[in-house]
């Protein structure tokens, strides 16, 4: 029974369950369902033990500390130490605070005047700043006490942003509005021109990029995606058939194709209009232009030209309109959003798809020599010696010009004229035309750049050089009827096609002046194409609303396709073009639809792999397969030459 | 040497074309508009070193004109997220390099 320490008062006995029972006794309404636990050494007392009162008295001294120690000492052997330390220690805590008096708060008073003063006292160490501040004690009353920080709006140099950006937004916010200003001055200036400008607008489309206001176009992009993606949702069938469906049935016919129907595009304004010219786009392999017109010489009205894409069959890319119909187009190689136009009033011009404008940005003029007649077809040409852009046209007024761009104009160049020699002219227009022939349609040489061909309405077929402007190198007495289109062979360099509105096809060799082969077809073929893949392989379509493709290294004697594309009432075909790199047709009609048809695997049958045996590709086995069959043809011939 | 006087002229060209008030967004009747903005541009240019000087003394004056507690920033990078009474709030640049915001809220 020994308390715990000497502070511990002695009024009460200190017994630990006397505590808890006397703490029990004034509130023991609550506490009373708590059963006391014992601890097992806990001393037994009898009521009376427990009311004795032990009487302690509070003293200073450490009941622990020892009291008689005695330390060894050489003069008396052991020495009582009175004096022992009472001090108890419960809890020690270190504080940071510094009396300003003493060493220590003088030395780090000094340390921060000076490195406040001078900064390259610290370079040399906190020990020596040190020494001079003991040195020179006490602290200079000169050096000024810096001036503590005050921590609600003191920042720190590192925390700033240096390059303030609000000033940048500010100068944005000018150069904005200047450049505003500027231009609602160019408004008022145009708006005096603006009458002039709207009577040459009359009668054409804005081109959507102009009609919608500011708003729209800021989502134009987002709701370009929006419409392909339904499309793409709406035609998902279309899209599967176009990249994976292969006719099985082919397997079990040989000599026999098919063309599946796909997308078909149309759109409301061209719905009168005849399809008179389509072009793939050469970089953007789903893009195509649609050239629109009217081949009836009593029904020539506007003409227009669309762009498509299959991405995107509902609705053209863009859409240009045009006071005459549009005749052919030939898109750029090199620049594939200029677009070359011929249209029937004679003139040629050139859209570009880059502006947003719904003119051609060149356009010829009566001025500029355009031709008189219809302008049957365009070409472009590689780059000239000054590196301008320039393209051929041909006409019915029988000029084949070479249109040169130099400085935003078109400059124009008669090339040739085909003039009629003597009586082996037989114009079937009589009189108007006994000078002149009339060109329908023309194809220049892969590889001899000088070298074309020019198809005419009489049927002849004229070889031609850009050098000799007067003389003709060859004539083929081809046709009966017009030309209605030359076509040299993608991979043979002496093979071209031709057909005309008398039924035929001809398959020539241009170093001999007969035909090699000949495809009657029982109807006015309009177009002919070769297909991109290869040598043998080419399509035509007829009048009465029929594609045919022939495979000559299959069968030479009859087309592997023969299919009804259109309805064969009051609706013909017009154009056909193979796709550049994919298995597909574009058919364009006289109703203003372009239909897209895939070739069935027959038609573009490439040759068996053996085993162990590579397969040969590229342009020499193209030429030699078409050589080989070209043999069977010319043998028998040039031995009867012979 | 070309290039700095460019740069000089460059600069002087940015003073002359950007010293014009710029309002970036307000919702001040008309009226009070053109009050507050010509008395922004009268203050900045009165005290074109001293933006306190220029603050207090726009405050000041929309007390007496529109009633009191108006607050007023000035200064060449700040931002703010303030709360202000309706069709009371001018935000606008000027001299090219300070923004000046002017609002109520009592």
């Amino acid at each position: 029974e020994t308390p715990t320490a000497g502070l511990s008062p002695s009024l009460q006995p200190v017994q630990d369950e006397d505590v808890s029972t006397e703490a029990g006794e004034g509130v023991d309404e609550w506490a009373a369902a708590k059963t006391l636990v014992k601890p097992p050494d806990q001393l037994d007392l009898t009521e009376a033990e427990l009311k004795e009162e032990i009487t302690r008295i509070l003293t200073a001294n450490n009941p622990h500390a020892p009291q008689n120690i005695v330390r060894y000492s050489f003069k008396v052997t052991y020495k009582p130490i009175n004096y022992v330390d009472q001090m108890a220690v419960h809890l020690s805590l270190n504080g940071n605070m510094i009396p300003k008096d003493s060493d220590e708060g003088r030395r780090q008073s000094i340390r921060l005047s000076t490195a406040a003063g001078e900064e390259e006292a610290e370079g040399s160490g906190t020990a020596e700043a040190a020494e001079i501040a003991e040195a020179e004690e006490p602290p200079p009353s000169g050096v000024k006490e810096q001036k503590l920080a005050n921590q609600f709006n003191f920042i720190e140099r590192a925390s700033r942003t240096l390059n303030n950006p609000m000033q940048w937004e500010i100068y944005d916010a000018y150069v904005e509005e200047l450049q505003k200003m500027e231009r609602s001055k160019e408004k008022e200036k145009s708006k005096a021109q603006v009458p002039k400008r709207e009577e040459k607008k009359k009668g054409r489309k804005l081109t959507s990029l102009e009609s919608q206001s500011d708003d729209i176009t800021k989502i134009s992009k987002a709701a370009k995606i929006m419409e392909r993606m339904v499309n793409q949702n709406t035609f998902d069938d279309i899209a599967q058939d176009f990249k994976y469906f292969e006719d099985a049935s082919d397997e079990y016919r040989d000599h026999e194709g098919t063309l599946l129907p796909l997308w078909k595009f149309q759109y409301d304004k061209t719905k009168r209009l005849a399809v008179t010219a389509i072009s793939w786009n050469p970089k953007y392999k789903d893009l195509f232009a649609v050239g629109y017109g009217s081949y009836d010489f009593l029904k020539q009205g506007q003409g227009m030209l669309l762009l498509y894409t299959m991405k995107n069959p509902s609705f053209p890319e863009y859409v240009f309109s045009s006071e005459s119909g549009i005749m052919c187009l030939d898109f750029h190689n090199n620049h594939p959003y200029l677009v070359a136009v011929g249209f029937y009033d004679g003139n040629v011009a050139i859209y570009n798809l880059k502006k947003a404008t719904s003119q051609p940005s060149y356009k010829s003029s009566a001025k500029s020599g355009k031709h008189t007649e219809p302008v049957w077809q365009v070409k472009w040409q590689k780059d000239d010696m000054d590196n301008n852009l320039n393209f051929f046209s041909v006409s019915s007024d029988g000029r084949i010009v070479s249109w040169t761009l130099v400085k935003n104009e078109l400059v124009h160049t008669d090339v040739i004229k085909l003039s009629v020699e003597g009586t082996t002219m037989q114009g079937p227009e009589g009189l108007q035309l006994q000078t002149l022939g009339c060109g329908t349609s023309f194809d220049f040489h892969k590889k001899i750049d000088n070298l074309f061909l020019v198809g005419t309405e009489e049927g002849k077929i004229y070889k031609c050089s850009k050098c000799y402007s007067s003389q003709f190198l060859d004539v083929f007495e081809a046709h009966h009827m017009a030309v209605d289109s030359v076509s040299w062979n993608p991979y043979h360099l002496k093979v071209f096609i031709s057909c005309s509105s008398d039924w035929t096809v001809k398959i020539w060799d241009h170093t001999i002046k007969t035909p090699m082969f000949i495809y009657d077809l029982n109807s006015a073929v309009g177009d002919v194409a070769w297909s991109p893949y290869s040598s043998t392989v080419f399509a035509a379509v007829t009048t009465d609303g029929k594609a045919h493709v022939f495979d000559l290294s299959i069968n030479k004697y009859e087309a592997l396709c023969t299919q009804l594309v259109v309805a064969k009432k009051k609706n013909k075909i017009t154009h056909i073009q193979f796709n550049p790199v994919y298995p597909v047709v574009i058919i364009g009609d006289e109703r203003g639809h372009v239909t897209s048809l895939k070739l069935s695997p027959n038609l573009r049958r490439m040759p068996k792999e053996k085993k162990g045996q590579e397969v040969k590709k590229g342009p020499e086995v193209e030429i030699a397969k078409l050589d080989k069959l070209l043999n069977l043809v010319r043998d028998p011939e040039s031995k009867a030459g012979k | 040497m070309a290039d700095t006087g460019e740069g000089k002229k460059e600069e002087a060209d940015y003073k002359r074309l950007h010293s014009f008030p710029l309002i970036r967004h307000t919702d001040m009747p008309e009226e009070m508009r053109v009050e507050a903005m010509e008395l922004c541009v009268t203050a900045c240019e009165k005290y074109a070193t001293n933006n306190e000087s220029a603050a207090k003394m726009i405050k000041e004056m929309m007390d007496k004109k529109f009633g009191s507690s108006w607050h007023v920033v000035i200064g060449e990078g700040f931002g703010f997220e303030i709360t202000h009474e309706v069709k009371n709030l001018l935000y606008m640049f000027f001299g090219g390099s300070l923004a000046v915001c002017v609002w109520k809220c009592s």
